[in-house]
């Protein structure tokens, strides 16, 4: 035999072999597999999708913030239905027949591309809806109903921070294909954020059904059923009550609380107000156009999403960068009558003894004092111009958190805005500017802008006395699981040491007896040691923006706060009462009697008003 | 020089009465496949059916004037020409062609579209059997081997970028013709190796891989040796305690080594192995062991290349497709819905089938693309296991056929022609039942002179009576 006809046979052979696999293959599955011997009765297999549980947010505490309840789908096998009354149908489920009737002439215009497909009729009918359905349901062959779970939320706190779910549209679907349509996802906050803990994964159950597409029974036992896997619970570093009494608190105003324990960084409440109310949260869609078009803009997450001036509590970071830069000592004193004056320039302060020293500064909140500080800071002559200070100076203030994103595991936020050299080089021109031109920094306004978050990071970093760590909410089950990014203390550009007579000034500010002029006195809770600064933040758009930072208590503090209420007006009324109440509510979880008065005024003042009168 | 008579009692019948076999079965699983009460009736023009007749009525002519009227010396003479035609059409099909399932690879004219790939197949074998049957053409020298390259790899690398897969792999294919004609056989055992190694490490582990390989590297060592009884033990004595690698790491006092993994470990050992038969081959001169080595050496690079190759080379959907083959991840909702539907419809066939029309598997469309990729889903349901036997029979005489005239002929081109047409209908019947059977990825290519489409069906017929009328030559007088 030639070389030749020994390959030719050699390649037959080889495809003698390629075939007997497949035909080994063929019996295989034709003869011997009993998993395809499905004879002509019940020939087809129908995969039904098994939905699984969503995973439930809960509190620090391990109070349930979300939980899921029940809810029933209506699905419809359209190649099923027999003629039937829509009338009833309509009376059941509340519909309009016409309605009903354009959705099945849409059944039929696409019935070869349903086939025996069921489609989804209804969503999340009601539970007497659904009662009613199935003592009917014998009327409507083809209509079935199916359970599936819905969000629940046994607190009314925190509308905003755990964001919503809702079925997968078109686009997130192109941009997400693990999803299939009719799968559900988080869409905003914690829901999107732990989306990938919270879903789980989907299971269906294999049905055999016969030639007339009836379910006849379970495929092999189920033995190839996938069950669904429940999606993981979240626990956040939220505290439901704190939260609840926080939105509680902010009804009818608007702005935002933001509470931090400082030793941790961890997120203890996150109010935006006005904010989305639980109950509609579940069912969003029905109310997605009115919560769109309202224009103090419910879905808007003010506690990190709105900078805005801090006004006097930035104070508290000045005074800090004076004393790091030794321009100001404890003792330095300086007189004001009614505010400061220099070259053409007057910022007005309000009526208090004078001369006051530094501590008293903080405690009464001069304006003349800071501006003379200010100054100092930056015509000091360590620096050769001014902008050589002004950039040292900027990097003092980003050191706290200021203008950059904190990195917080929460979405959409804010980086804020610190102002650069460059901004003023272009306005004045390079020698055109001092810091007196400047100077509405010193007592936090002009160009600055800061979230609540920033402010409270600030409360913590007072708190800790120089060092914070990222604000976040998540809180891993196991502490070990927690990024290192939060575990990781980052520290200011001020010496430690200069902290204490700041934080003097402010327990001072919140706690000297009536009438010294201090201006935080409406926070003070026997007892806690509230340690606060005012703000009075001037604005643009109407009354003044009332602020407040405070964290307590003064040795070991255990919560920071900072409440930003939007044209409420003076620091000391709205936004210092308010983070006082904060602060008791979470140490000694009652409110005293003795301050009764306060959460009622508080929770009584309708604010909106002043907000609206401006739009 | 006038040529003899041309005698048409000489015309090959086998194939012939093949090739009228598998177009009416296909015919009628055709109609099967996609009958519906309303539009019955085999010749109704309504129904891909009646479509199909008139294909076949149309293909049965073509097939007439190729043997009366066509003298193969116009196609083999304008070899050049077809062949630089097809090129065009493909890189046309780039430029204008229509999007289909991600692959941009038909023409379409009006209610009828062509695929040009189908055309490059047959214009490829012309190609090949006029280079490779000029009396000076040496396959493995290495000019000679350049052509033949060029030649399968311009249509070729046009098509992967439509991309369309199936024709690749048809491709493949014409390794076997090269093969009869010289090239070493170790170039279709390296490619199953590598495939084999492929699957190996996705679906188990390098490690696994890497042992496999190992033990095939001592059998040729074995084969190659002077006392092959103590080689090819050795090996595997070697083989089998390597095994136990991965456990042995888990030992306390060998921590340092289990941070390095099983997988690095047994690479470093095989490293130092290869590095060992360098040495010994610079030393000594073992020629044929340096082919060894130097083919154990690229396979231990491509075992740590595939999860590359893997992940970055290959779409999505083939990913998806190789997992559910592999059954790396099972998925029958998705991925897998084909596949498991066709062999519950092949499966359900049983032994002598439902009977003609009496499958409801495909009659009620759960599978898909059921009367042109998925046609032999029709076959095993309603024909069974003695149909689809039947059906690879016929399959089966043909090919045989074409490669026993082929070695007969006298003219080299013709025979190198026949062998092309013999792996190209191989590689289709492969792929296509193989895939509706689990054993190959979901690829979409047809089931030669089953499928429906008229295209496919005219360009089989074309491919193949270009050879049964070539093969009349050798009867001249």
């Amino acid at each position: 035999m030639g070389k030749d006809l020994y390959k030719q046979r050699l390649l037959i052979l080889g495809m003698m072999i390629f075939f007997s696999i497949i035909l080994i293959r063929l019996f295989n599955i034709q003869i011997l597999d009993t998993q395809y011997k499905v004879n002509a009765e019940n020939n087809a297999l129908r995969y039904i999708a098994k939905y699984p549980v969503r995973g439930r947010i809960l509190d620090r505490n391990g109070r349930v913030l979300v939980d899921n309840a029940y809810s029933y789908d209506i699905i419809v096998t359209p190649y099923d239905v027999k003629p039937f009354d829509t009338l009833a149908l309509c009376r059941i489920f509340d519909l309009n027949p016409e309605d009903v009737h354009a959705t099945f002439a849409e059944y039929r215009r696409y019935r070869s591309r349903i086939g025996f497909q069921s489609k989804t009729f209804l969503k999340q009918v009601t539970q007497d809806q659904y009662s009613h359905f199935l003592e009917m349901s014998h009327h409507f062959p083809g209509f079935t109903a199916v359970p599936r779970t819905i969000r629940s939320y046994p607190y009314n706190a925190g509308g905003n921070l755990l964001g919503y779910v809702s079925e997968v549209d078109a686009s997130y679907l192109k941009k997400h294909p693990e999803y299939q349509s009719g799968d559900y996802a988080g869409k905003t906050g914690l829901e999107l954020v732990c989306e990938e803990q919270l879903r789980g994964e989907k299971g269906y159950n294999i049905f055999l059904r016969n030639v007339h597409n009836r379910i006849q029974d379970s495929y092999s036992n189920g033995e190839f059923d996938k069950a669904a896997v429940p999606g993981e619970d979240v626990i956040t570093t939220i505290d439901a009550e704190l939260q609840q009494y926080g939105e509680y608190l902010m009804q009818n105003k608007v702005g935002s609380i933001v509470a931090i324990e400082p030793t941790t960084g961890e997120i203890l409440s996150m109010v935006s107000s006005p904010g989305i109310h639980v109950s509609i949260l579940a069912e969003i869609g029905k109310h997605y156009g009115k919560i769109s078009s309202d224009p103090l803009k419910p879905m808007f997450n003010r506690a990190v999403m709105s900078p805005q001036p801090p006004g006097s509590v930035f104070k508290l970071v000045n005074a800090l960068i004076g004393l790091e830069d030794g321009v100001v000592k404890t003792t330095s004193k300086h007189g004001c009558y009614d505010g400061f004056r220099a070259s053409g320039i007057r910022v007005g302060c309000h009526t208090h003894p004078t001369p006051l020293d530094f501590r008293q500064s903080i405690m009464m909140s001069c304006n003349a004092y800071y501006c003379e500080l200010f100054r100092d800071i930056l015509h000091n002559p360590a620096h050769d111009s001014i902008q050589a200070a002004f950039t040292h100076w900027r990097e003092m203030v980003q050191s706290f958190g200021f203008g950059k994103k904190l990195g917080s595991d929460f979405p959409a936020e804010q980086a804020g805005y610190v102002p650069n050299t460059a901004l003023y080089n272009r306005t004045y021109g390079k020698r055109g500017w001092s810091a007196l031109s400047v100077i509405s920094l010193s007592i936090g306004q002009g160009e600055l802008g800061c979230t609540p978050l920033h402010l409270a990071n600030l409360g913590a970093i007072l708190a800790n006395r120089g060092h914070y760590f990222i604000p976040h909410i998540i809180k891993p089950e196991n502490p070990e699981d927690l990024d290192p990014k939060y575990r990781e203390a980052i520290h200011t550009l001020i010496n430690p040491v200069h902290f204490e007579p700041v934080i003097e000034g402010m327990h001072m500010a919140v706690n000297s007896p009536p009438g010294s002029g201090a201006t935080g006195r409406l926070a003070a809770t026997k007892d806690l040691d509230v340690c606060g600064k005012t703000g009075t933040a001037q604005n643009p758009h109407g009354d003044d923006h009332s602020v407040f930072v405070c964290f307590a208590p003064k040795d070991n503090p255990r919560i920071a706060v900072a409440v930003y209420m939007e044209n409420a007006g003076a620091g000391g009324s709205w936004a210092a009462p308010t983070a006082g109440l904060m602060v008791e509510k979470y140490l000694n979880d009652t409110i005293s009697k003795s301050k009764k008065w306060i959460e009622d005024r508080i929770v009584e003042a309708n604010l909106l008003n002043k907000v609206k009168a401006q739009k | 020089m006038r040529q003899s008579e041309l005698s048409y009692r000489h015309i090959d019948w086998v194939i012939v009465i093949c090739y009228l076999l598998l177009t009416f079965f296909g015919w009628i699983n055709i109609y099967a496949s996609s009958f519906s009460e309303e539009a019955s009736g085999m010749l109704n023009l309504g129904t891909k059916a009646g479509m199909q007749f008139i294909w076949i009525s149309i293909s049965i002519g073509v097939a007439c004037a190729l043997i009366f009227f066509i003298n193969p010396r116009w196609y083999l003479s304008t070899t050049w020409l077809l062949y630089l035609g097809v090129l065009i059409l493909l890189v046309g099909v780039l430029v204008f062609g229509k999007e289909v399932n991600g692959s941009k690879s038909w023409f379409s004219l009006g209610s009828v579209s062509f695929q040009p790939s189908e055309l490059s197949k047959i214009t490829t074998s012309l190609g090949l059997a006029t280079v490779m049957s000029h009396y000076n053409f040496k396959i493995n020298r290495w000019h000679d081997l350049l052509k033949v390259l060029l030649i399968l790899g311009i249509p070729a690398g046009l098509i992967i970028l439509e991309p369309e897969m199936g024709t690749i792999l048809v491709y493949v294919g014409f390794l076997f013709v090269l093969y009869r004609e010289g090239l070493t056989g170790w170039i279709i055992f390296f490619l199953g190796l590598v495939i084999l190694l492929f699957i190996l490490t996705l679906k188990f582990s390098p490690f696994v891989s890497m042992l496999v390989l190992l033990g095939i590297f001592g059998l040729l060592r074995g084969g190659q040796a002077r006392q092959p009884l103590i080689c090819i033990p050795g090996y595997l004595i070697a083989i089998v305690l390597l095994a136990f690698l991965p456990r042995l790491i888990t030992l306390p006092w060998l921590a340092p080594l289990a941070e390095m993994g099983s997988d690095l470990l047994m690479a470093l050992l095989l490293s130092a192995f290869c590095l060992y038969w360098i040495v010994r081959l610079i030393r000594r001169k073992e020629k044929k062991m340096k082919w060894f080595v130097g083919g154990l050496i690229a396979s231990l690079i491509l075992i740590f290349c595939v999860e590359f190759i893997f992940d970055k080379v290959l779409q999505p959907h083939h990913q998806a497709r190789i997992e559910n083959l592999l059954g790396i991840r099972d998925d029958p909702h998705g991925i897998g819905y084909n596949v498991n539907q066709s062999m519950i419809a092949i499966g359900s066939g049983g032994f002598s089938g439902k009977g003609f029309l009496e499958g409801t598997q495909t009659k009620f469309k759960f599978v898909p693309e059921q009367s042109t990729d998925f046609i032999f889903c029709t076959v095993g349901e309603e024909w069974g296991f003695l149909g689809s036997f039947g059906l690879l029979a016929v399959f089966f005489i043909l090919i045989t056929r074409l490669l026993i005239t082929a070695e007969r002929q006298k003219e080299a081109s013709i025979r190198i022609y026949g062998y092309c047409v013999a792996a190209i209908f191989f590689m289709h019947i492969l792929i296509n039942i193989g895939m509706t059977i689990g054993l190959m990825p979901v690829i979409g290519i047809p089931l030669p002179l089953i499928s429906y489409g008229g295209s496919s069906l005219l360009a089989f017929t074309v491919l193949l009576f270009m050879y049964v009328r070539m093969d009349l030559e050798r009867w001249r007088r």
